[in-house]
C-alpha cells in the first residue's frame, strides 16, 4: 500500500502555488469586493450611485451594447470560418488554422496599433479607397464606435473560432451524409443536423467571447479615442485621475459578478477548462 | 462518403476566406510601416529605411524597455513554470474531490478580468511600497502565469501511468528522485508549452502595467501604449514588429521542441 500512502502525502507540493495565489491574488481581489461596500462609508452607497447616476448607466449601456454587438458578429463570422475549416481537407485545414492562430497570438496592443494605421483619417484604407475613386471624403473610422467594433471583432473572431472548430470536428460527418442520402438538401442538412449538434459549442463560444468583451480595455481605449468609454477604461482612467475608490471597486465588483455568472452558465454547456485556451 | 462540394459550400468558402483575409491583414501592415523613410506613420514612400529600427535600439528609453521587458518575462516565466508544474504534480496526488475544489483557486487568475486584478494589486502595492518595482511586476506576472503552466502540465500528467512511479519506488528511488527523474520528465512537454504561454502573456501584458508601474519600471508594452497615444513616432511600428517577431519566434521554437519530443516518442 506504499503508493496509496504516497498518493495521499504528495499533495503538499501544490502548496506553494496555492498559497501564492491565495495570498497574492485571492486576498487582493477579495479586498476590491470589500472596498466596494466600505469606501468611503460602509453600505451600498456606491451601488446606489451606479444604478442611479446617468454617467454610470451610460457606461454600463455602452459596455453591454458593444459587448453584445461584438459577440454576435464575431461568433457569426467565427462559426462560418470554423465550418469551412472543419469541411476542408486535412492539408488545407492546417493552413487555414494557421491564419486564425497568427492573429490569436499577436499582441492586442500591436493589433490596435495596426488598426490605427489602417483606419485613421489619412490612413491606408482611406487613401486606398480615395485613390480608387470609391469615396470623395475620407471615412471617419477611428475614435468612434465603428473603430472600436472593427478592432474588437477582429480580436474576438479567433476566440470564437477555436472552440467552435473543436466542437464541429467532434460531430460525426456520417450523420450529414446519412441526411443527404435520405434526400435532405444541403440547407436542410445544415439546419436540422449540423446546427443542432454544434449548439453546445456555439453557446460556449458565445459566452466566452461575451465575457472577454466585458472587461476589455486596450482596444476600446486606443481605437475609441476617449469617445467610447467602456467600464474597464473608466476604472483605469478613474484611478489615475480622480481616485474614487468606492466607485471604481463597485464597477470592478459588478464586472466580476457578471463574468462569474456567465461562466457558471457556460459550464453547463462545455467543460470550462476548454474555455481557457489550454488546448 | 464525401458530399460533393455544392454551391452552398462554395459560397461559405468565399465568405470565410474574406474573413480570414480580414484576420491576417493587420499582421502585414505593421512590418512595412516600420521600414518607412518618412518621419510619420506611413508606408515607405521612396525607399526602405532602417532609421526607426536604429531609434528603437539606440534611444535609451526604447532600449531599456526592451531589456527590462525581456528580463521580467524570463523571470516570471521561470517562476510560473516552477510553481505551476509542482502544483500539477500535487493535484495528481490529491483526493479528486479536494483537487476539484482547489483547482478553481488556481484557475482564478485566468477567470478574473485583468482590469480587476490590476485594481486589486494597485491597492495592496501602495502600502507595501511595491508600486513601480521589478519585484511587484514579476510577482503579478508570475501569479498570472501559474494557471497557464498548471493547465498544460496537468493535461500532460493526465496520461501518466502510476505504475511507473510504483516501479521506481520499488527499485528504491525516494520521493524527490521519483519527482525529478520520473514525473517531471513525463510532464515536461506540457510544462514547456505552458511556459511559452506564460512568457507571451508577460511579454504582451499592458493592463496590469498601467496600474502598477510608472517611470522606474518602463516595459515595452507600456512604451508602445504611450507611443500610440502620442501618435507620431514610427519607432512604435519597429517596436510592434519586434513584439510580433519575438512572439512568433517563441511559438516556432515550441513547435520545433514538440516535433522533437514526438520524434523521440515514436
Amino acid at each position: 500500500m506504499l503508493t496509496r500512502r504516497s498518493a495521499r502525502q504528495g499533495g503538499f507540493v501544490a502548496l506553494p502555488a496555492l498559497l501564492l495565489i491565495a495570498v497574492c491574488f485571492v486576498l487582493p481581489v477579495g479586498n476590491v469586493l470589500r472596498l466596494s461596500f466600505t469606501e468611503p462609508v460602509p453600505g451600498f452607497e456606491n451601488y446606489v450611485h451606479l444604478a442611479t447616476e446617468s454617467l454610470y448607466i451610460r457606461i454600463a449601456i455602452t459596455t453591454l451594447r458593444i459587448s453584445v454587438l461584438t459577440t454576435v458578429v464575431a461568433v457569426g463570422l467565427g462559426y462560418l470560418v470554423a465550418y469551412v475549416i472543419a469541411q476542408a481537407s486535412p492539408g488545407l485545414r492546417s493552413w487555414l488554422l494557421l491564419v486564425v492562430l497568427i492573429p490569436f497570438w499577436m499582441s492586442v496592443l500591436v493589433r490596435a496599433f495596426a488598426w490605427i494605421l489602417l483606419l485613421q483619417r489619412e490612413g491606408l484604407l482611406n487613401s486606398a479607397l480615395m485613390s480608387l475613386g470609391l469615396i470623395q471624403q475620407p471615412l471617419s473610422l477611428l475614435r468612434n464606435e465603428t473603430g472600436v467594433l472593427i478592432g474588437m471583432v477582429h480580436y474576438m473572431i479567433p476566440y470564437a473560432t477555436l472552440p467552435l472548430l473543436s466542437s464541429m470536428l467532434a460531430i460525426d460527418s456520417r450523420l450529414m451524409a446519412a441526411a443527404r442520402a435520405c434526400g435532405a438538401g444541403p440547407i436542410r442538412t445544415m439546419w436540422r443536423i449540423f446546427l443542432p449538434l454544434s449548439l453546445p459549442g456555439l453557446a460556449g463560444a458565445t459566452i466566452l467571447v461575451f465575457v472577454l468583451n466585458l472587461g476589455f480595455l486596450v482596444t476600446p481605449a486606443l481605437l475609441g479615442g476617449g469617445k467610447v468609454i467602456m467600464v474597464a477604461q473608466y476604472i483605469q482612467f478613474g484611478i489615475n485621475e480622480t481616485l474614487n475608490w468606492g466607485i471604481a471597486t463597485a464597477l470592478a465588483t459588478s464586472l466580476l459578478a457578471l463574468v462569474l455568472i456567465s461562466l457558471v452558465v457556460a459550464s453547463r454547456f462545455i467543460r470550462t477548462e476548454t474555455l481557457f485556451g489550454a488546448a | 462518403m464525401r458530399a460533393r462540394p455544392s454551391g452552398w459550400l462554395l459560397a461559405a468558402r468565399i465568405a470565410a476566406f474574406g474573413v480570414l483575409a480580414f484576420l491576417i491583414l493587420p499582421a502585414f501592415i505593421v512590418v512595412p510601416v516600420s521600414f518607412t523613410d518618412t518621419d510619420y506613420l506611413s508606408l515607405p514612400q521612396d525607399h526602405l529605411s532602417l532609421s526607426h529600427w536604429q531609434t528603437l535600439f539606440q534611444t535609451p528609453m526604447w532600449r531599456n524597455s526592451l531589456v527590462q521587458s525581456f528580463a521580467v518575462a524570463v523571470a516570471s516565466t521561470l517562476l510560473s513554470a516552477l510553481f505551476g508544474s509542482l502544483a500539477a504534480v500535487g493535484f495528481m496526488r490529491m483526493k479528486p474531490s479536494m483537487a476539484a475544489k482547489l483547482r478553481l483557486v488556481l484557475l482564478l487568475p485566468l477567470i478574473v478580468p485583468t482590469i480587476v486584478a490590476g485594481l486589486a494589486w494597485y491597492w495592496v502595492y501602495i502600502p507595501l511600497r511595491l508600486l513601480d518595482t521589478y519585484f511587484g511586476v514579476i510577482l503579478a506576472h508570475t501569479v498570472a502565469g501559474i494557471p497557464l503552466v498548471f493547465v498544460t502540465a496537468s493535461s500532460a500528467l493526465a496520461a501518466f501511468d502510476p505504475r511507473l512511479e510504483q516501479a521506481a519506488r520499488s527499485m528504491g528511488a525516494g520521493q524527490v528522485r521519483v519527482l525529478r527523474q520520473v514525473i517531471l520528465p513525463f510532464a515536461m512537454p506540457g510544462i514547456l508549452s505552458g511556459a511559452v504561454f506564460a512568457f507571451i502573456a508577460s511579454w504582451d501584458e499592458v493592463v496590469v502595467l498601467l496600474f502598477i508601474t510608472s517611470r522606474n519600471v518602463y516595459l515595452l508594452p507600456r512604451a508602445i501604449w504611450d507611443g500610440i497615444n502620442d501618435n507620431v513616432d514610427p519607432a512604435v511600428a519597429a517596436a510592434a514588429t519586434l513584439m510580433i517577431s519575438v512572439t512568433v519566434g517563441i511559438l516556432l521554437l515550441q513547435q520545433l521542441l514538440s516535433r522533437r519530443e514526438n520524434g523521440k516518442a515514436s
